[in-house]
């Protein structure tokens, strides 16, 4: 990506400088650290990891990569995990990067689900677990109401009404995921298309 | 479940939500919701609710809440099945479709579809959030908390363990 790295290397340049691409299991250990760091989502420390602290891509190739992951289907960091390691070693970095992210949490989780299936009965647990869940969808609402922000901002009812109707579908009379986004995609897609060609002419 | 094998169930399950989860797992919870809940009876409301906590208190990409719904319907195998199953065919997906397009900015495709992608991710956020509500706050404590900790994540960059330890602290002191 930036073909004129030797007058660069003079200078403390971080946003184009490279380190050389890691190895399998610095790959493995490098996600699986970040993973084990990051309570309520990773990106942020993805993000740190990759672009700030090991160099490996520059801020925006690191958009670009995430940008394609997050329009994607699945969990965007499990994407992003294959994505970036296939980038740097093929695909046994992308699998590196992978089971880095995924092997350490899901046996965490495991052990948990051994102790709540053992003493999720217990009434102290069942209490503390209440309280968490409490806070736990409170965080949800604030992302909601933080990503809500610049639709509200630019008042575009038709967004808005595509917002509403899946919030309905989904939570309210809870029809299936797929049979609503069937429906929804294509229209929404559709709908931003004419509105773009619209504001291009 | 007795009639199928439930692994095969856990498997064909989640591999087949993960191609539809646009805008990552926090947009698939109302499905698994729907699917653990109310389709199987794998789980109930409540267990459901205190699977959701675990997996945001625990380290990890949040989508590991299927870990727990595996190992509620068949163990440690389950656990691991759903776990692949919710994350390896969408990686593979992206993994080839990354090498198809090197350059994503050429077509102005992706863009436009990331952006119509957007109004029905966020509604189906807001759905998790009102499911998972109605499961936990069945008391006017409980939706004092919930609100509480909306408006000082909202107002504040406060760590979000801190206000789910604030919470879990709460329910133990049987406040909540």
């Amino acid at each position: 990506m930036s073909p004129d790295s030797a007058p660069a290397a003079q200078e403390p340049d971080i946003s184009t400088a490279h380190a050389p691409p890691p190895g399998l299991l610095a790959l493995f250990l490098a996600f699986a650290r970040m993973s084990l760091a990051g309570f309520g989502g990773v990106l942020v420390f993805a993000r740190h990891a990759i672009v700030d602290q090991h160099r490996w891509m520059t801020a925006d190739e690191f958009n670009e990569t995430f940008a394609l992951c997050h329009f994607l289907p699945g969990p965007n960091i499990v994407n992003l995990s294959m994505v970036f390691g296939s980038r740097l070693r093929g695909i046994a970095g992308g699998v590196a990067a992978f089971t880095g992210l995924l092997l350490p949490p899901t046996l965490i989780m495991t052990v948990l689900a051994i102790i709540y299936a053992r003493f999720g009965d217990v009434d102290v647990l069942r209490r503390s677990l209440a309280g968490i869940s409490c806070a736990a969808v409170g965080l949800l609402i604030t992302v909601v109401f933080r990503m809500m922000t610049p639709l509200l901002k630019r008042m575009d009812v038709v967004v808005l009404v595509l917002m509403l109707g899946v919030f309905t579908a989904i939570g309210v009379l809870r029809w299936p995921l797929q049979a609503v986004l069937l429906v929804a995609i294509p229209l929404s897609v559709a709908v931003t298309y004419l509105m773009r060609r619209k504001v291009a002419a | 479940m007795s009639s199928q094998n439930p692994i095969w169930a856990l498997i064909s399950t989640f591999s087949l939500m993960s191609l539809f989860a646009v805008g990552g797992a926090a947009a698939a919870v109302p499905e698994m919701h729907r699917i653990a809940v109310d389709v199987h009876h794998w789980m109930t409301d409540k267990q459901f609710a205190d699977a959701y906590a675990i997996a945001q208190l625990s380290p990890g990409p949040n989508v590991l809440i299927v870990t727990l719904i595996g190992y509620a319907v068949a163990g440690i195998p389950g656990a691991l099945a759903a776990t692949l199953a919710m994350c390896l065919p969408t990686a593979l997906l992206a993994y080839y479709v990354s090498r198809l397009l090197n350059r994503p900015s050429q077509s102005r495709w992706p863009a436009l579809i990331q952006a119509a992608l957007v109004p029905l991710s966020i509604g189906l956020m807001a759905a998790s959030a009102l499911i998972l509500a109605q499961s936990t706050d069945r008391s006017i404590a409980a939706l004092l908390l919930t609100a509480t900790v909306a408006v000082i994540a909202f107002v504040s960059r406060v760590n979000p363990l801190w206000l789910l330890l604030a919470g879990g602290l709460l329910g133990f002191a049987g406040i909540v």
